[in-house]
């Protein structure tokens, strides 16, 4: 793109938005030759549809059940979102105490590592028997799964501020508080933004896989592993599709937020400089 | 109060000694500058200067003697805010744009929203930067986030200047354009600087004085006066005297390294 000299406060959203159509053509391209390429490929090699159904038939399964599919879409978003909303505020809270307190890092931190390596859907059936089968279970892998990505990248942002920043706050006389305030919090919002987009995939997978292992028949997981159970393929694709839908919503929901917050970030100015 | 004839700075005996490996930084250093002074220190690199600098700011503390800063401990004068503190780097905040990273200081203090952009305004102007009020630090360039640094250290009038090396990144010709806008902004604001460079021309062009520091341990090789007259100009650079003092501080650079057999 050529070097366009931006007017200075901020862009328009209508320009914002216009740019992202242009920049989203080549992938739209992609996603239709993939399509062309996949419908094609059945009818050649004549695939059985219990391997792979035709995009055009997940598409009228996704039409003809799309209310119920929908319905448990929601149902099961709303587990990952207070998933993601329980897991990342606790990570949040966790970096800034183990911040605040190296001691206290230093402690722990080895415990979260190793916390970390445990594969956590291991524990599903065991999250049913502690939280029971219905949303609590779901929301308390979820929040899992998304508590250490977020707490290892924001307490690496809180912790990776420059000595010379420091100084020139202990120079003004501030106080820790200070500190924390106006500089450490500041320079972790790119780290901390960079894990929440991480968790907010985490969160949908921890969501439907904890749903395989029993859980309200409105749900995502349950509709996907019933339908497969039935042969009924398409079904099941069709329920991948919603799944697919609402995640990519999420993390671009967060990519959002994650521009109004850092306006002040070089990267939010795009390519030119 | 302390008399008027307090020193800016005193330093009494300061020896620092690095707990990691037990490196000497500075050893035994006695010092007085007086308020109005531009002070440097100049020596290898490695000598200390950097230390010694952080202790008079109160941000590194002697393993022995003390450091009085216009009468009071630095420790207090930190507290009190009497330090406008320049890094080599500029140390900006990228999330805040230009006004906002010279009011830091400001807001740390507790001025009013309208007092606070009172002075930033004055300080914007001071150092040329107006037309750049709401620009974030990185569409700056070096000469420009270092300009931005000393309005900061300037905005709340700081008894003491202790600037680290704040030109040492910086190319030739803004490093000499920003020299004559540092003594004008010294002139004007009456304030106390300690300078640190390892620069001899840049010494003997800035300084009142220039305190030559030995390799480490770094210990005082020399104090030479500044005789230039002032105010200094793109001209002072070509005085023979301005030769003569550039040659004093070489000799006494050399006194101690390995080649000056004794």
């Amino acid at each position: 793109m050529s070097s366009v000299v931006v007017p200075e406060p901020g862009r328009s959203l209508a320009r914002d938005f216009g740019r992202g159509v242009r920049d989203w053509i080549p992938a739209v391209v992609v996603l239709v030759a993939i399509l062309v390429g996949w419908q094609a490929a059945i009818e050649v090699f004549d695939i059985q549809r219990f391997l792979l159904p035709k995009p055009t038939a997940i598409a009228s399964r996704f039409w003809e059940e799309r209310s119920t599919l929908w319905a448990a879409g929601w149902f099961t978003f709303q587990e990952a979102f207070w998933g993601f909303v329980a897991g990342c505020s606790s990570a949040i809270l966790a970096a800034l105490l183990l911040a605040r307190f190296r001691p206290l890092g230093a402690a722990l931190m080895p415990y979260f590592i190793a916390a970390n390596a445990v594969p956590i859907i291991a524990f599903a059936p065991i999250a049913i028997a502690w939280f029971g089968i219905d949303k609590g279970s779901k929301i308390a892998i979820a929040a899992v799964l998304c508590f250490f990505p977020v707490l290892v990248n924001m307490l690496k942002g809180l912790t990776s501020v420059r000595p010379s920043s420091i100084e020139l706050m202990h120079s003004y006389a501030a106080g820790n508080r200070e500190i924390f305030r106006r500089v450490r919090i500041p320079a972790s919002l790119p780290y901390l933004f960079a894990s929440l987009k991480v968790a907010s995939v985490l969160a949908m997978i921890g969501a439907i896989v904890g749903e395989y292992f029993g859980g309200s028949l409105t749900s995502l997981g349950i509709q996907i592993k019933s339908a497969a159970a039935l042969f009924n393929f398409e079904t099941a694709w069709a329920a991948i599709l919603v799944a697919c839908i609402f995640g990519i919503a999420f993390y671009l929901a967060i990519s959002l937020l994650e521009r109004v917050a850092m306006r002040w970030h070089p990267s939010a100015r795009g390519a030119q400089s | 109060m302390s008399t008027s004839a307090a020193a800016a700075v005193t330093i009494d005996g300061v020896t620092k000694t690095f707990a990691k490996g037990g490196t000497v930084a500075v050893q035994d250093i006695d010092l007085e500058f007086q308020p109005g002074e531009f002070v440097s220190l100049i020596g290898p690199s490695g000598c200390g200067k950097s230390t010694l600098l952080r202790v008079i700011g109160d941000l590194v503390q002697p393993t022995t003697g003390t450091v009085q800063v216009g009468g009071k401990s630095a420790h207090q004068a930190r507290l009190d805010r009497d330090y406008g503190m320049v890094f080599q780097e500029a140390v900006l905040f990228d999330w805040r744009t230009i006004t906002k990273n010279i009011s830091l200081p400001l807001e740390l203090a507790g001025w009013d929203r309208s007092r606070r952009n009172e002075r930033v305004k004055e300080m914007i102007d001071l150092v040329e930067l107006s037309g750049f009020e709401n620009h974030h630090p990185w569409e700056l360039s070096g000469g420009m986030q270092m300009r931005v640094a000393i309005a900061r250290a300037l905005s709340f009038d700081p008894k003491l200047l202790l600037m680290d090396e704040p030109f040492g990144a910086l190319d030739e010709m803004t490093r000499e354009r920003l020299n004559l806008e540092l003594l004008r902004i010294w002139e004007a604001s009456g304030s106390t600087v300690v300078f640190v460079t390892h620069s001899i021309t840049e010494a003997v062009f800035l300084s009142t004085r220039v305190v030559v520091m030995s390799p480490r341990p770094g210990r005082v090789a020399g104090i030479v006066d500044i005789d230039l007259p002032q105010p200094r100009t793109g001209d002072t650079r070509e005085e023979p005297r301005f030769f003569e003092l550039a040659t004093e501080l070489r000799e006494l650079l050399r006194g101690r390294t390995p080649e000056g057999v004794h």
